[in-house]
Protein backbone atom coordinates (compact mmCIF):
# COMPACT_ATOMS: atom_id res chain seq x y z
CA UNK A 1 0.00 0.00 0.00
CA UNK A 2 1.14 3.53 -1.22
CA UNK A 3 1.75 6.07 1.79
CA UNK A 4 -0.54 8.75 0.00
CA UNK A 5 -3.15 6.10 -0.08
CA UNK A 6 -3.76 6.23 3.90
CA UNK A 7 -6.23 8.87 4.98
CA UNK A 8 -5.37 12.18 7.05
CA UNK A 9 -6.76 10.50 9.95
CA UNK A 10 -4.58 7.05 9.68
CA UNK A 11 -1.64 9.00 8.85
CA UNK A 12 -1.41 11.18 11.74
CA UNK A 13 -2.28 9.04 14.00
CA UNK A 14 0.60 6.21 12.98
CA UNK A 15 3.00 9.07 13.20
CA UNK A 16 1.69 10.08 16.74
CA UNK A 17 2.32 6.30 17.89
CA UNK A 18 5.85 6.15 16.21
CA UNK A 19 6.57 9.19 18.11
CA UNK A 20 5.70 8.12 21.19
CA UNK A 21 6.85 4.54 20.92
CA UNK A 22 10.29 5.58 19.60
CA UNK A 23 11.70 8.71 21.19
CA UNK A 24 12.12 6.53 24.73
CA UNK A 25 15.30 4.69 22.65
CA UNK A 26 17.39 7.92 22.77
CA UNK A 27 16.00 9.01 26.46
CA UNK A 28 19.50 9.63 28.03
CA UNK A 29 17.48 9.30 31.32
CA UNK A 30 14.60 9.01 33.02
CA UNK A 31 14.49 12.58 33.40
CA UNK A 32 13.22 12.27 29.61
CA UNK A 33 10.55 10.30 30.36
CA UNK A 34 8.99 13.49 32.78
CA UNK A 35 9.26 16.25 29.50
CA UNK A 36 8.02 13.73 27.05
CA UNK A 37 4.65 13.22 29.68
CA UNK A 38 4.37 16.86 29.86
CA UNK A 39 4.54 17.22 25.70
CA UNK A 40 1.84 14.91 26.09
CA UNK A 41 -0.21 16.61 28.59
CA UNK A 42 0.71 19.69 26.63
CA UNK A 43 -0.07 18.51 23.63
CA UNK A 44 -3.82 16.86 24.90
CA UNK A 45 -4.52 20.82 25.30
CA UNK A 46 -3.55 22.11 22.58
CA UNK A 47 -5.62 18.91 20.49
CA UNK A 48 -8.53 20.74 22.16
CA UNK A 49 -7.41 24.75 21.24
CA UNK A 50 -6.82 23.30 17.45
CA UNK A 51 -10.45 22.44 17.89
CA UNK A 52 -11.35 25.88 18.79
CA UNK A 53 -8.90 27.91 16.95
CA UNK A 54 -8.01 25.84 13.87
CA UNK A 55 -11.27 24.42 13.49
CA UNK A 56 -14.20 26.84 14.77
CA UNK A 57 -11.64 30.13 14.40
CA UNK A 58 -12.44 31.44 17.79
CA UNK A 59 -9.82 32.85 20.08
CA UNK A 60 -9.69 32.10 23.97
CA UNK A 61 -7.01 34.07 26.34
CA UNK A 62 -8.36 32.04 29.09
CA UNK A 63 -8.48 28.32 28.50
CA UNK A 64 -5.82 27.85 31.28
CA UNK A 65 -8.43 28.55 33.34
CA UNK A 66 -10.02 25.50 32.88
CA UNK A 67 -6.22 23.76 33.47
CA UNK A 68 -7.06 25.12 36.28
CA UNK A 69 -10.39 23.66 37.26
CA UNK A 70 -9.14 20.24 35.93
CA UNK A 71 -6.29 20.11 38.08
CA UNK A 72 -7.86 21.54 41.62
CA UNK A 73 -10.23 18.64 41.02
CA UNK A 74 -8.05 16.62 41.50
CA UNK A 75 -6.60 18.29 44.47
CA UNK A 76 -10.14 19.47 46.24
CA UNK A 77 -12.72 16.39 45.61
CA UNK A 78 -10.12 13.31 46.92
CA UNK A 79 -9.53 15.57 49.57
CA UNK A 80 -12.89 16.73 50.61
CA UNK A 81 -15.83 14.19 48.36
CA UNK A 82 -13.54 11.24 49.23
CA UNK A 83 -13.82 10.33 45.39
CA UNK A 84 -10.89 8.99 44.36
CA UNK A 85 -8.26 11.05 41.99
CA UNK A 86 -8.90 9.36 39.04
CA UNK A 87 -12.91 9.68 39.29
CA UNK A 88 -11.94 13.62 39.95
CA UNK A 89 -10.34 13.72 36.84
CA UNK A 90 -13.95 13.00 34.76
CA UNK A 91 -15.70 15.20 37.62
CA UNK A 92 -13.22 18.45 36.39
CA UNK A 93 -13.69 17.73 32.78
CA UNK A 94 -17.43 17.30 33.76
CA UNK A 95 -17.38 21.21 35.92
CA UNK A 96 -15.37 22.81 33.05
CA UNK A 97 -17.45 21.67 30.15
CA UNK A 98 -20.63 22.82 32.41
CA UNK A 99 -18.22 26.74 33.34
CA UNK A 100 -17.61 26.34 29.38
CA UNK A 101 -21.16 26.23 28.74
CA UNK A 102 -21.99 28.49 30.85
CA UNK A 103 -19.90 31.01 30.33
CA UNK A 104 -19.49 31.19 26.35
CA UNK A 105 -23.04 31.49 26.11
CA UNK A 106 -22.42 35.03 26.30
CA UNK A 107 -18.89 35.36 25.67
CA UNK A 108 -18.75 34.19 22.03
CA UNK A 109 -21.45 36.58 21.03
CA UNK A 110 -18.07 38.69 20.70
CA UNK A 111 -15.50 38.13 18.14
CA UNK A 112 -12.06 38.52 17.09
CA UNK A 113 -9.97 41.39 19.81
CA UNK A 114 -13.09 41.25 22.07
CA UNK A 115 -13.67 37.71 22.41
CA UNK A 116 -10.20 37.69 23.37
CA UNK A 117 -10.50 40.08 26.07
CA UNK A 118 -13.48 38.75 27.52
CA UNK A 119 -11.84 35.26 27.87
CA UNK A 120 -8.57 36.93 28.78
CA UNK A 121 -10.81 38.35 32.13
CA UNK A 122 -12.59 34.62 32.34
CA UNK A 123 -9.07 33.12 32.92
CA UNK A 124 -7.99 36.02 34.89
CA UNK A 125 -11.38 35.23 37.41
CA UNK A 126 -10.20 31.55 38.00
CA UNK A 127 -6.92 32.13 38.42
CA UNK A 128 -7.82 34.80 41.62
CA UNK A 129 -10.60 32.49 43.20
CA UNK A 130 -7.95 29.91 43.25
CA UNK A 131 -5.18 32.17 44.40
CA UNK A 132 -7.41 33.71 47.11
CA UNK A 133 -9.77 31.20 48.38
CA UNK A 134 -6.66 30.15 50.54
CA UNK A 135 -8.35 28.03 52.73
CA UNK A 136 -8.86 25.50 50.42
CA UNK A 137 -6.47 25.72 47.40
CA UNK A 138 -3.63 26.79 49.89
CA UNK A 139 -3.64 29.84 48.07
CA UNK A 140 -0.89 30.74 45.59
CA UNK A 141 1.46 28.38 47.64
CA UNK A 142 -0.45 25.67 45.99
CA UNK A 143 -1.48 22.60 47.45
CA UNK A 144 -0.59 18.99 47.42
CA UNK A 145 -2.20 16.06 45.25
CA UNK A 146 -3.22 12.43 46.51
CA UNK A 147 -1.35 9.93 44.74
CA UNK A 148 -3.46 8.13 42.08
CA UNK A 149 -2.53 4.36 43.29
CA UNK A 150 -1.36 3.25 39.92
CA UNK A 151 2.51 3.21 40.61
CA UNK A 152 1.30 1.03 43.86
CA UNK A 153 -1.61 -1.15 41.85
CA UNK A 154 1.44 -1.98 38.98
CA UNK A 155 4.20 -3.14 41.46
CA UNK A 156 1.49 -5.69 42.87
CA UNK A 157 0.63 -6.57 39.92
CA UNK A 158 4.95 -6.95 39.25
CA UNK A 159 5.73 -4.46 36.97
CA UNK A 160 8.57 -2.04 38.28
CA UNK A 161 7.88 1.45 36.79
CA UNK A 162 9.53 5.15 37.64
CA UNK A 163 6.76 7.67 37.75
CA UNK A 164 8.18 9.68 34.91
CA UNK A 165 7.53 6.52 32.99
CA UNK A 166 4.14 5.62 33.81
CA UNK A 167 3.10 8.92 33.40
CA UNK A 168 5.14 9.11 29.90
CA UNK A 169 2.21 6.11 29.06
CA UNK A 170 -0.40 7.32 30.34
CA UNK A 171 0.10 10.65 29.15
CA UNK A 172 0.69 9.41 25.44
CA UNK A 173 -2.28 7.09 25.25
CA UNK A 174 -4.87 9.93 26.91
CA UNK A 175 -3.47 12.13 24.10
CA UNK A 176 -4.04 9.70 21.45
CA UNK A 177 -7.18 9.23 22.47
CA UNK A 178 -7.86 12.93 22.37
CA UNK A 179 -5.64 13.33 18.92
CA UNK A 180 -8.60 10.14 17.61
CA UNK A 181 -11.62 12.29 18.35
CA UNK A 182 -10.86 15.48 16.78
CA UNK A 183 -9.30 13.84 13.37
CA UNK A 184 -12.84 12.17 13.52
CA UNK A 185 -14.40 15.34 14.18
CA UNK A 186 -12.45 16.89 11.15
CA UNK A 187 -13.48 15.00 8.54
CA UNK A 188 -17.33 14.54 10.56
CA UNK A 189 -20.31 16.93 9.92
CA UNK A 190 -19.99 18.91 12.95
CA UNK A 191 -16.00 19.20 11.90
CA UNK A 192 -17.27 20.54 8.41
CA UNK A 193 -19.86 23.13 10.30
CA UNK A 194 -17.10 24.12 12.68
CA UNK A 195 -14.83 24.78 9.92
CA UNK A 196 -17.54 26.69 7.70
CA UNK A 197 -17.42 29.10 10.70
CA UNK A 198 -14.14 29.83 10.49
CA UNK A 199 -14.31 31.20 7.19
CA UNK A 200 -17.34 32.54 6.85
CA UNK A 201 -19.90 32.44 9.47
CA UNK A 202 -22.12 34.52 7.50
CA UNK A 203 -22.14 31.80 4.63
CA UNK A 204 -21.78 29.01 7.83
CA UNK A 205 -25.74 30.73 8.54
CA UNK A 206 -27.02 29.96 5.18
CA UNK A 207 -26.40 27.04 4.67
CA UNK A 208 -27.97 26.09 7.94
CA UNK A 209 -25.43 26.09 10.55
CA UNK A 210 -26.77 27.47 14.03
CA UNK A 211 -23.60 29.50 14.47
CA UNK A 212 -24.01 30.34 18.14
CA UNK A 213 -24.62 27.02 19.49
CA UNK A 214 -21.69 25.08 17.31
CA UNK A 215 -19.54 27.99 18.26
CA UNK A 216 -20.39 27.13 21.75
CA UNK A 217 -19.96 23.44 21.13
CA UNK A 218 -16.28 23.72 20.15
CA UNK A 219 -15.63 25.97 23.45
CA UNK A 220 -16.59 22.93 25.38
CA UNK A 221 -15.16 20.21 23.94
CA UNK A 222 -11.73 21.99 24.10
CA UNK A 223 -12.33 22.87 27.57
CA UNK A 224 -12.46 19.13 28.40
CA UNK A 225 -9.27 18.93 26.69
CA UNK A 226 -7.93 21.37 28.25
CA UNK A 227 -9.35 20.64 31.90
CA UNK A 228 -8.27 16.48 31.70
CA UNK A 229 -4.72 17.78 30.77
CA UNK A 230 -4.92 19.95 33.84
CA UNK A 231 -5.90 16.98 35.78
CA UNK A 232 -3.12 15.05 34.40
CA UNK A 233 -0.71 17.86 35.75
CA UNK A 234 -1.95 17.67 39.02
CA UNK A 235 -1.93 14.22 39.41
CA UNK A 236 1.42 13.61 37.90
CA UNK A 237 3.34 16.22 40.30
CA UNK A 238 1.76 15.42 42.75
CA UNK A 239 1.17 19.72 43.60
CA UNK A 240 -0.66 21.69 42.09
CA UNK A 241 -0.48 26.02 42.17
CA UNK A 242 -2.67 28.48 40.44
CA UNK A 243 -0.07 29.26 38.03
CA UNK A 244 -1.39 26.23 35.92
CA UNK A 245 -4.32 28.70 35.33
CA UNK A 246 -2.52 31.92 34.28
CA UNK A 247 -2.31 33.79 31.74
CA UNK A 248 1.31 33.05 30.44
CA UNK A 249 -0.25 29.54 30.37
CA UNK A 250 -2.91 30.40 28.05
CA UNK A 251 -0.50 32.20 26.20
CA UNK A 252 2.08 29.46 26.45
CA UNK A 253 -0.85 26.86 24.98
CA UNK A 254 -2.22 29.62 22.21
CA UNK A 255 1.79 30.07 21.32
CA UNK A 256 1.38 26.32 20.70
CA UNK A 257 -1.33 25.89 18.98
CA UNK A 258 -0.31 28.45 16.42
CA UNK A 259 3.50 27.84 16.10
CA UNK A 260 2.28 24.59 14.81
CA UNK A 261 -0.28 25.17 12.81
CA UNK A 262 -3.71 25.90 14.05
CA UNK A 263 -5.93 23.87 11.83
CA UNK A 264 -3.63 20.38 12.08
CA UNK A 265 -3.86 17.60 15.18
CA UNK A 266 -0.37 16.62 14.45
CA UNK A 267 0.90 20.02 14.12
CA UNK A 268 -0.58 20.79 17.97
CA UNK A 269 1.70 17.88 19.22
CA UNK A 270 4.65 19.52 17.20
CA UNK A 271 4.10 23.07 18.80
CA UNK A 272 3.87 21.28 22.08
CA UNK A 273 6.90 19.50 21.86
CA UNK A 274 8.96 22.47 20.41
CA UNK A 275 7.63 24.65 23.38
CA UNK A 276 7.91 22.08 26.16
CA UNK A 277 11.67 21.05 25.06
CA UNK A 278 13.02 24.23 23.95
CA UNK A 279 13.02 26.26 27.46
CA UNK A 280 15.29 22.77 28.24
CA UNK A 281 17.41 22.80 25.75
CA UNK A 282 17.99 26.06 25.16
CA UNK A 283 19.17 26.33 29.02
CA UNK A 284 22.89 25.98 27.97
CA UNK A 285 22.55 29.77 26.26
CA UNK A 286 21.89 31.07 29.97
CA UNK A 287 20.21 34.67 29.64
CA UNK A 288 19.93 33.93 26.05
CA UNK A 289 17.31 31.80 26.58
CA UNK A 290 14.15 33.66 26.65
CA UNK A 291 15.72 35.54 23.53
CA UNK A 292 16.17 32.87 21.23
CA UNK A 293 12.88 31.42 22.22
CA UNK A 294 10.91 34.57 20.97
CA UNK A 295 13.29 35.09 18.15
CA UNK A 296 12.22 31.31 16.83
CA UNK A 297 8.61 32.09 17.29
CA UNK A 298 8.89 35.42 14.72
CA UNK A 299 10.55 33.84 12.94
CA UNK A 300 7.85 31.09 12.03
CA UNK A 301 5.21 33.45 12.25
CA UNK A 302 6.59 35.37 9.77
CA UNK A 303 8.25 32.86 6.89
CA UNK A 304 5.28 30.50 8.04
CA UNK A 305 2.53 32.20 8.88
CA UNK A 306 0.01 29.06 8.23
CA UNK A 307 2.06 27.66 11.23
CA UNK A 308 5.20 24.54 10.89
CA UNK A 309 3.50 21.66 9.89
CA UNK A 310 0.85 22.87 7.28
CA UNK A 311 3.97 25.06 6.25
CA UNK A 312 6.47 22.14 5.83
CA UNK A 313 3.62 20.04 4.63
CA UNK A 314 3.53 22.72 1.34
CA UNK A 315 7.15 22.93 0.92
CA UNK A 316 7.59 18.92 0.67
CA UNK A 317 4.49 18.21 -1.98
CA UNK A 318 5.70 21.00 -3.95
CA UNK A 319 9.34 19.44 -4.12
CA UNK A 320 9.38 17.54 -7.56
CA UNK A 321 8.58 13.32 -7.36
CA UNK B 1 -48.57 29.81 -5.20
CA UNK B 2 -47.25 32.21 -3.86
CA UNK B 3 -44.08 31.34 -1.79
CA UNK B 4 -42.12 34.94 -0.67
CA UNK B 5 -44.51 37.75 0.08
CA UNK B 6 -42.32 40.95 0.88
CA UNK B 7 -44.40 43.89 2.64
CA UNK B 8 -43.36 47.49 3.17
CA UNK B 9 -39.46 46.26 3.73
CA UNK B 10 -37.37 48.89 4.97
CA UNK B 11 -33.98 49.40 6.46
CA UNK B 12 -32.03 52.85 7.39
CA UNK B 13 -28.43 53.29 7.71
CA UNK B 14 -27.76 56.50 9.87
CA UNK B 15 -30.11 58.58 7.68
CA UNK B 16 -29.82 56.76 4.77
CA UNK B 17 -32.54 54.72 3.24
CA UNK B 18 -31.30 51.97 1.93
CA UNK B 19 -34.67 49.97 1.11
CA UNK B 20 -37.91 51.48 1.61
CA UNK B 21 -41.30 50.25 1.59
CA UNK B 22 -40.29 47.46 -1.07
CA UNK B 23 -43.56 44.81 -1.70
CA UNK B 24 -43.50 42.35 -4.17
CA UNK B 25 -44.57 38.72 -4.44
CA UNK B 26 -42.19 35.49 -6.12
CA UNK B 27 -44.22 32.46 -6.64
CA UNK B 28 -42.95 29.15 -6.73
CA UNK B 29 -41.21 27.87 -9.67
CA UNK B 30 -40.94 32.00 -11.12
CA UNK B 31 -37.25 33.53 -12.05
CA UNK B 32 -37.81 36.70 -10.46
CA UNK B 33 -35.31 39.68 -11.44
CA UNK B 34 -34.73 42.36 -8.85
CA UNK B 35 -32.32 45.46 -11.27
CA UNK B 36 -31.41 48.56 -10.20
CA UNK B 37 -28.21 51.00 -11.09
CA UNK B 38 -25.38 50.13 -8.05
CA UNK B 39 -26.17 51.84 -4.84
CA UNK B 40 -29.88 50.57 -5.69
CA UNK B 41 -30.50 48.88 -2.41
CA UNK B 42 -30.55 45.14 -4.05
CA UNK B 43 -27.73 43.78 -1.88
CA UNK B 44 -29.39 45.10 0.87
CA UNK B 45 -32.91 43.92 0.01
CA UNK B 46 -31.17 40.17 0.03
CA UNK B 47 -29.56 40.80 3.10
CA UNK B 48 -33.03 41.32 4.98
CA UNK B 49 -34.44 38.66 3.11
CA UNK B 50 -31.91 35.84 4.28
CA UNK B 51 -32.00 37.13 7.56
CA UNK B 52 -28.16 39.07 7.84
CA UNK B 53 -30.18 42.35 8.53
CA UNK B 54 -32.84 43.49 10.54
CA UNK B 55 -35.33 45.70 8.67
CA UNK B 56 -36.45 48.91 10.25
CA UNK B 57 -40.07 48.37 8.99
CA UNK B 58 -41.91 45.75 6.97
CA UNK B 59 -42.72 42.13 6.84
CA UNK B 60 -41.35 38.91 4.68
CA UNK B 61 -43.55 36.02 4.30
CA UNK B 62 -41.92 32.43 3.27
CA UNK B 63 -43.78 29.44 2.70
CA UNK B 64 -46.60 30.93 4.75
CA UNK B 65 -44.86 32.10 7.90
CA UNK B 66 -43.39 35.68 9.53
CA UNK B 67 -39.85 35.36 9.02
CA UNK B 68 -39.23 38.80 9.60
CA UNK B 69 -35.97 39.14 12.12
CA UNK B 70 -35.58 35.24 11.25
CA UNK B 71 -31.81 33.74 11.78
CA UNK B 72 -30.04 32.96 8.53
CA UNK B 73 -29.92 29.31 10.13
CA UNK B 74 -33.85 28.81 10.45
CA UNK B 75 -35.00 30.84 7.24
CA UNK B 76 -32.44 28.08 5.56
CA UNK B 77 -34.50 24.86 7.30
CA UNK B 78 -37.78 26.63 5.97
CA UNK B 79 -36.21 26.46 2.07
CA UNK B 80 -34.70 29.67 1.41
CA UNK B 81 -30.19 29.81 0.21
CA UNK B 82 -28.89 32.31 -1.70
CA UNK B 83 -25.32 33.10 -2.83
CA UNK B 84 -23.16 36.33 -2.29
CA UNK B 85 -22.31 38.96 -4.57
CA UNK B 86 -18.84 38.94 -2.92
CA UNK B 87 -17.98 35.68 -2.49
CA UNK B 88 -18.17 33.48 0.83
CA UNK B 89 -16.88 30.73 0.25
CA UNK B 90 -15.19 28.50 2.50
CA UNK B 91 -11.45 28.98 1.51
CA UNK B 92 -10.03 26.36 3.74
CA UNK B 93 -11.86 23.37 2.23
CA UNK B 94 -11.44 21.44 -0.51
CA UNK B 95 -14.06 22.54 -3.11
CA UNK B 96 -16.07 19.41 -2.70
CA UNK B 97 -16.23 20.06 0.76
CA UNK B 98 -17.73 23.32 0.18
CA UNK B 99 -20.74 22.40 -1.40
CA UNK B 100 -20.86 19.46 1.73
CA UNK B 101 -21.18 21.65 4.23
CA UNK B 102 -24.07 23.23 2.41
CA UNK B 103 -25.51 19.67 2.84
CA UNK B 104 -25.46 20.51 6.76
CA UNK B 105 -29.15 20.34 7.41
CA UNK B 106 -29.79 17.06 5.74
CA UNK B 107 -26.80 15.99 7.76
CA UNK B 108 -28.09 16.98 11.63
CA UNK B 109 -26.60 17.61 14.18
CA UNK B 110 -25.12 14.78 15.87
CA UNK B 111 -21.90 15.54 17.47
CA UNK B 112 -21.20 12.59 19.79
CA UNK B 113 -21.47 10.61 17.02
CA UNK B 114 -19.05 12.59 15.32
CA UNK B 115 -16.80 13.04 18.18
CA UNK B 116 -16.46 9.13 18.65
CA UNK B 117 -16.87 7.99 14.39
CA UNK B 118 -18.97 5.90 14.97
CA UNK B 119 -20.46 4.72 11.52
CA UNK B 120 -23.38 6.64 11.34
CA UNK B 121 -21.30 10.09 11.62
CA UNK B 122 -19.01 8.25 7.87
CA UNK B 123 -22.84 7.32 6.52
CA UNK B 124 -23.61 10.54 6.54
CA UNK B 125 -20.50 11.92 5.34
CA UNK B 126 -20.73 9.58 2.55
CA UNK B 127 -24.09 10.56 1.69
CA UNK B 128 -23.02 13.88 1.24
CA UNK B 129 -20.32 13.58 -0.81
CA UNK B 130 -22.22 11.71 -3.48
CA UNK B 131 -25.20 14.54 -2.90
CA UNK B 132 -21.94 17.05 -3.34
CA UNK B 133 -20.02 14.85 -6.56
CA UNK B 134 -23.70 15.02 -8.10
CA UNK B 135 -23.69 19.12 -7.64
CA UNK B 136 -20.16 19.62 -8.66
CA UNK B 137 -21.06 17.19 -11.94
CA UNK B 138 -23.81 19.79 -13.02
CA UNK B 139 -21.43 23.11 -12.36
CA UNK B 140 -19.26 21.71 -14.30
CA UNK B 141 -16.27 21.24 -11.39
CA UNK B 142 -16.09 17.66 -10.40
CA UNK B 143 -12.69 17.26 -11.81
CA UNK B 144 -11.65 20.12 -9.21
CA UNK B 145 -13.47 18.36 -6.61
CA UNK B 146 -9.96 17.81 -4.57
CA UNK B 147 -8.87 21.28 -5.07
CA UNK B 148 -8.20 24.03 -2.19
CA UNK B 149 -11.28 26.16 -3.38
CA UNK B 150 -9.05 29.25 -2.91
CA UNK B 151 -7.34 27.94 -6.29
CA UNK B 152 -10.30 28.24 -8.07
CA UNK B 153 -11.00 30.69 -11.00
CA UNK B 154 -13.60 33.82 -10.45
CA UNK B 155 -16.40 32.20 -12.56
CA UNK B 156 -15.70 28.76 -10.92
CA UNK B 157 -16.22 30.10 -7.26
CA UNK B 158 -19.43 31.48 -8.56
CA UNK B 159 -20.99 28.59 -10.07
CA UNK B 160 -19.83 26.65 -6.88
CA UNK B 161 -21.54 29.07 -4.41
CA UNK B 162 -24.36 27.67 -6.51
CA UNK B 163 -23.67 24.41 -6.05
CA UNK B 164 -23.36 24.91 -2.69
CA UNK B 165 -26.64 26.96 -2.06
CA UNK B 166 -28.71 24.35 -4.14
CA UNK B 167 -26.92 21.61 -1.56
CA UNK B 168 -29.09 23.16 1.11
CA UNK B 169 -32.13 22.01 -1.26
CA UNK B 170 -33.87 25.52 -1.31
CA UNK B 171 -37.79 26.09 -2.01
CA UNK B 172 -36.19 29.64 -2.96
CA UNK B 173 -32.80 30.59 -4.60
CA UNK B 174 -31.37 34.21 -3.69
CA UNK B 175 -28.65 34.80 -6.42
CA UNK B 176 -26.72 38.33 -6.02
CA UNK B 177 -25.29 39.06 -9.72
CA UNK B 178 -24.14 34.90 -10.53
CA UNK B 179 -22.80 36.71 -13.50
CA UNK B 180 -20.79 39.08 -12.34
CA UNK B 181 -16.91 38.95 -13.48
CA UNK B 182 -17.72 35.87 -15.78
CA UNK B 183 -16.95 35.67 -19.32
CA UNK B 184 -19.34 35.26 -21.86
CA UNK B 185 -19.27 31.39 -22.11
CA UNK B 186 -19.53 31.20 -18.21
CA UNK B 187 -22.22 33.78 -18.54
CA UNK B 188 -23.83 31.59 -20.60
CA UNK B 189 -23.51 28.09 -18.88
CA UNK B 190 -24.68 29.99 -15.61
CA UNK B 191 -27.70 31.31 -17.63
CA UNK B 192 -28.78 27.25 -18.80
CA UNK B 193 -28.25 26.57 -15.13
CA UNK B 194 -30.55 29.22 -13.82
CA UNK B 195 -33.22 28.35 -16.37
CA UNK B 196 -32.83 24.28 -15.30
CA UNK B 197 -32.91 24.99 -11.52
CA UNK B 198 -35.74 26.98 -11.96
CA UNK B 199 -37.62 24.51 -14.53
CA UNK B 200 -37.24 22.04 -11.52
CA UNK B 201 -39.41 24.10 -9.41
CA UNK B 202 -37.02 26.09 -7.18
CA UNK B 203 -38.32 30.37 -7.39
CA UNK B 204 -35.32 31.98 -7.79
CA UNK B 205 -34.52 35.63 -6.78
CA UNK B 206 -32.16 37.29 -9.28
CA UNK B 207 -30.02 40.44 -8.97
CA UNK B 208 -27.76 40.39 -12.46
CA UNK B 209 -26.47 43.27 -14.28
CA UNK B 210 -25.79 41.57 -17.34
CA UNK B 211 -29.27 42.81 -18.79
CA UNK B 212 -29.06 40.68 -21.80
CA UNK B 213 -29.44 37.46 -19.58
CA UNK B 214 -32.30 39.37 -17.05
CA UNK B 215 -34.71 39.86 -20.11
CA UNK B 216 -34.00 36.35 -21.32
CA UNK B 217 -34.84 34.21 -18.05
CA UNK B 218 -37.15 36.12 -16.21
CA UNK B 219 -40.53 35.75 -15.84
CA UNK B 220 -41.25 39.47 -13.90
CA UNK B 221 -38.68 41.99 -13.35
CA UNK B 222 -38.53 44.60 -10.14
CA UNK B 223 -36.97 47.99 -11.15
CA UNK B 224 -35.40 49.21 -7.68
CA UNK B 225 -34.02 52.74 -7.33
CA UNK B 226 -32.71 54.53 -4.35
CA UNK B 227 -34.05 52.55 -1.86
CA UNK B 228 -37.72 52.55 -3.25
CA UNK B 229 -39.61 50.22 -6.15
CA UNK B 230 -40.14 52.11 -9.72
CA UNK B 231 -41.69 49.68 -11.45
CA UNK B 232 -42.31 45.61 -11.41
CA UNK B 233 -44.29 43.77 -14.60
CA UNK B 234 -43.02 41.39 -17.69
CA UNK B 235 -39.62 42.11 -18.83
CA UNK B 236 -40.91 43.85 -22.18
CA UNK B 237 -42.82 45.81 -19.89
CA UNK B 238 -40.19 47.03 -17.52
CA UNK B 239 -38.04 47.48 -20.66
CA UNK B 240 -40.54 49.68 -22.26
CA UNK B 241 -41.09 51.67 -19.51
CA UNK B 242 -39.90 55.21 -19.62
CA UNK B 243 -39.09 55.48 -15.95
CA UNK B 244 -36.83 52.53 -15.87
CA UNK B 245 -34.85 53.84 -19.06
CA UNK B 246 -34.74 57.22 -17.41
CA UNK B 247 -33.47 55.82 -14.04
CA UNK B 248 -31.47 53.21 -15.06
CA UNK B 249 -30.93 51.70 -18.26
CA UNK B 250 -29.83 54.56 -20.43
CA UNK B 251 -30.14 54.52 -23.68
CA UNK B 252 -26.84 52.53 -24.85
CA UNK B 253 -28.58 49.54 -22.20
CA UNK B 254 -32.05 50.34 -23.74
CA UNK B 255 -30.35 49.40 -27.13
CA UNK B 256 -29.01 46.14 -25.86
CA UNK B 257 -32.21 45.08 -24.11
CA UNK B 258 -33.92 45.30 -27.60
CA UNK B 259 -31.31 43.39 -28.90
CA UNK B 260 -31.91 40.58 -26.40
CA UNK B 261 -35.39 40.76 -27.49
CA UNK B 262 -34.69 40.36 -31.02
N1 LIG C 1 -24.03 47.71 6.27
C1 LIG C 1 -24.22 48.92 5.70
N2 LIG C 1 -23.97 50.05 6.39
C2 LIG C 1 -24.16 51.26 5.83
N3 LIG C 1 -24.60 51.45 4.59
C3 LIG C 1 -24.87 50.37 3.83
C4 LIG C 1 -24.69 49.04 4.35
N4 LIG C 1 -25.04 48.15 3.38
C5 LIG C 1 -25.41 48.89 2.32
N5 LIG C 1 -25.32 50.22 2.58
C6 LIG C 1 -25.68 51.31 1.67
O1 LIG C 1 -26.95 51.02 1.15
C7 LIG C 1 -27.02 51.41 -0.21
C8 LIG C 1 -27.44 50.24 -1.05
O2 LIG C 1 -26.34 49.34 -1.18
P1 LIG C 1 -26.47 47.93 -1.88
O3 LIG C 1 -27.65 47.24 -1.35
O4 LIG C 1 -25.17 47.23 -1.74
O5 LIG C 1 -26.69 48.33 -3.40
P2 LIG C 1 -26.72 47.40 -4.71
O6 LIG C 1 -26.54 45.99 -4.29
O7 LIG C 1 -28.06 47.67 -5.31
O8 LIG C 1 -25.62 47.90 -5.59
C9 LIG C 1 -25.67 51.98 -0.59
O9 LIG C 1 -25.73 53.38 -0.51
C10 LIG C 1 -24.76 51.39 0.46
O10 LIG C 1 -23.68 52.24 0.70
MG1 LIG D 1 -25.10 44.61 -4.76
Amino acid sequence: MKLTKLSPKILTLLALALLVIIAPMFFPSSFYYRIGALIFINGLAVIGLVILVGYAGQISLGHAGFVGIGAYSCALAPEHLGISPVLAVFLGAFLSGLLAWLVGRPILRLRGHYLAVATLGFGILIYMVLSNEAQWTGGPDGMAVQATGLKALLKSMGFKVSASEMWYWIAAVVMMIGALIALNLHTSPTGRALRSLHDSEVAAGTVGVNVANYKLSAFVISAIYTSVSGSELALMNRFISPDVAGFLHSVELLTMTVLGGAATVFGAVIGAAILTSLPQVLTVLHDFEHIVLGLIMMLVMIFMREGLVPSLAKILRRRPK
Amino acid sequence: MTLLTVEDLSIEFGGLKAVDGVNFNVEAGKIVSVIGPNGAGKTTLFNMLSGLYTPSRGRVTLAGKDVTNQPPYKLARLGMSRTFQNLQIFLQMSVLENVMAGCHLTEGRHIVTDLLGLPASGRRTRQSMKDALGLLERIGLQSHATDEASGLSYGALKRLEIARALAVRPQLLLLDEPAAGCNAVETEEIDHLIAEIAAEGVAILLVEHDMKLVMKISDHVIVLDQGMKITEGLPTEVAQNPKVIEAYLGVKATEEVHNALG
